[in-house]
């Protein structure tokens, strides 16, 4: 019975949401554009290693440092390698890092905050000493630490950029799952029956998920960056596998003898990621809360 | 000023459970090496009896809580260790190496914020105007920068393009003389001892690592001082000043722009953790000899020691650095009390 009565008022909603976001996308043709990045991005990421030219591993010295050209598009690396190619193939590589890094802060920042923010006391307090800590330290520099420490692996980029980022989706999830701890609706469905835990995942947890999507949005393009970075510096990605970061740092050593495709056209596509993320976070906060729009 | 005196200790004394978490973090980190540390130090030839007499040697045997005690006390009296590579111990190393750090940071800080405030003013007070859009794109862009590509585009276009910029490697191209070590900032030192060719060479290496730090740190800067600006100028003292028919100049720099200027401090906290972190990858795209790339070197031949050395002397700088802004801040703003939080 009470489906049937919710029934139309969710349909409206799910309408007027709907209105929200063509309306926006109309009026913000940017937002737009960057849906349409993120797609490309996407679809390079799935299909990529089918459609490039070359094989991004296989080196010819016959045709090393050759500039651009019609059969290169990004020329070829010291090794003979189609700089088109492996800046294609990385793309799958970079994304899979930066959002399972994502993935696993948001997971265990919600977890973390929802606990903080329901339950309070002790509890919140350690927690926000912790977050505090993990805070004080320049975050790329404590990264670099924790890579350091926990051995040279891709995996421990994803573990290292992940705890770094924790901190910004437990406080967040904190402040949002607090101030509607002691809300009607959750007293409600306190009343109704249900556990604590019930009504902090299904009553009050998902209040704060618009905010995290933006959250998360934002996020993406700076762990991109992150990883980018430490592979940049030697850490995680091992030659010759491909990618952004330690192709830009390939490139570098060539960069002064005029070589230039080779840092700039992998650079360029971190860039363009980056971007992406970052225009598609404003677009989403627009969506989401349009008071904020600056 | 006792009130202030007071609040400036109740800061203070926030800063201590920070630095103990930084400590337990950072010893957390050296005792997550892959494997056997003592296994690790005692060498590839080590047998069963060299590799217990290594762990009695380094305090693996004691309980967890024992060996932290031991590492707390060994970093309060400055000994982290010793690097495997340049054989020094590291707290000397990075010592030596800090001032080039310094200068860099400082400069492209020093840089970002002459370029980046008058920016944002100029934005927020002339809004949809070219400066304004010129702010959007730039902020927009800015925080799309990988600072070390920034940094490889840069060598390109002013070294190899244009031939305009010496060569990147380094704070002083060799056929210059160090100048006499005083701060251990080139461009102080070489300024003391009068040798303007030297302070010349120094600016012309360090320009263009500083401007690639610069640019990263501009965009979060601008953002932050537009913003303030314009909210500050849209407030009621802004509107009485105004119709008190005071000079536009005097509303703008004596009323709006000195409370729109909290914010941004305040933002020059979080950008400094960036540069710190964005500092360790210009190092190595420029050769630069500081802490970063000293940290860099020790990732690479596996230096524990000195890395986690690195990471603990960035952390206790920064807390300092934070501490220093909020002083600073109490200073500014004498609203600001610390035991309402």
């Amino acid at each position: 019975m009470s489906d049937l009565a919710s029934a139309p008022g969710t349909t409206k909603g799910t309408d007027s949401t709907f209105a929200h976001i063509v309306y926006v996308l109309r009026s913000n043709p940017v937002t737009l554009l960057a849906f349409a990045m993120f797609a490309v991005l996407l679809l390079t990421g799935i299909l990529g290693p089918a459609l490039v030219p070359y094989d991004p591993l296989q080196s010819n010295a016959a045709r090393a440092l050759q500039p651009p050209s019609f059969d290169h598009w990004f020329g070829t690396d010291n090794l003979g390698r189609d700089v088109l190619s492996r800046v294609v193939v990385a793309t799958r590589l970079d994304l899979a890092i930066s959002v399972a890094a994502v993935a696993l802060s948001f997971v265990i920042g919600s977890v973390l905050g929802s606990i903080a923010g329901y339950w309070g006391g002790w509890l919140d307090a350690v927690l926000n000493r912790l977050f505090d800590t993990i805070m004080a330290f320049p975050l790329f520099v404590l990264a670099m630490g924790i890579v350091a420490a926990l051995g040279n692996t891709v995996e421990n980029i994803v573990y290292a950029t992940a705890v770094i980022n924790i901190p910004f989706y437990a406080r967040l999830v904190r402040a949002e799952v607090n101030i509607r701890r002691d809300a009607g609706f959750a007293q409600a469905a306190k009343l109704a029956g249900n556990s604590d835990i019930q009504v902090l995942a299904l009553h009050i947890f998902p209040n704060a998920l618009p905010p995290m999507m933006v959250q998360v949005s934002l996020n993406l393009g700076w762990a991109i960056l992150n990883a980018a970075g430490l592979s940049f510096i030697g850490l995680g990605v091992r030659p010759p596998t491909a990618e952004w970061g330690i192709m830009v740092a390939e490139g570098a050593n060539f960069i002064v003898s005029g070589e230039w495709w080779l840092a700039i056209f992998p650079g360029l596509a971190l860039m363009f990621a980056v971007f992406t993320f970052n225009l598609l976070g404003d677009g989403l906060r627009d969506i989401v809360d349009p008071r904020q729009r600056s | 000023m006792a009130g202030r005196l007071s609040t400036i200790g109740v800061r203070i004394t926030h800063a201590i459970p920070v630095i103990l978490g930084v400590v337990v973090v950072s010893f957390l980190l050296t005792r997550a090496l892959p494997g056997d540390p003592a296994v690790y130090f005692a060498g590839a030839a080590a047998d069963e009896e060299s590799i217990a007499e290594i762990r009695t040697a380094l305090g693996l045997d004691k309980p967890l809580y024992e060996q932290f005690i031991i590492y707390a006390g060994d970093v309060a009296t400055g000994d982290l260790g010793n690097s495997l590579s340049t054989g020094q111990p590291v707290l000397e190393d990075l010592a030596n190496r800090l001032p080039a750090s310094l200068e860099l940071t400082l400069t492209a800080l020093l840089l970002s914020c002459s370029i980046a405030i008058p920016l944002g003013v100029l934005a927020a007070t002339r809004p949809g105007s070219a400066v304004d859009h010129l702010c959007r794109v730039l902020v927009t862009a800015g925080v799309s920068l990988p600072t070390f590509f920034t940094g490889v585009v840069l060598i390109y276009v002013f070294y190899y393009l244009l031939g305009i910029a010496p060569s990147p490697l380094g704070r002083l191209d060799f056929i210059y003389i160090e100048p006499d070590h005083v701060t251990g900032f080139y461009l102080i030192d070489a300024a003391i001892a009068g040798d303007w060719e030297t302070w010349l060479g120094a600016l012309k290496q360090l320009v263009l690592p500083a401007a690639t730090l610069a640019l990263f740190t501009l965009a979060p800067l601008a953002r932050m001082t537009r913003a303030a600006m314009l909210s500050a100028l849209s407030s009621d003292y802004i509107r009485t000043a105004r119709a008190a028919g005071l000079t536009e100049d005097k509303v703008l720099f004596t009323y709006a722009f000195r409370n729109a200027l909290l914010p941004v401090i305040t933002t020059l906290g979080m950008v400094f953790s960036f540069t710190l972190g964005a500092n360790v990858l210009v190092e190595k795209v420029f050769a630069w000899p500081g802490i970063g790339s000293y940290a860099v070197e020790a990732l690479v031949v596996s230096d524990y020691a000195a890395v986690q050395g690195f990471v603990l002397a960035m952390a206790l700088l920064f807390v300092a650095l934070n501490l220093v802004i909020d002083l600073t801040y109490t200073l500014i703003d004498p609203r600001i009390g610390f035991e309402t939080k």
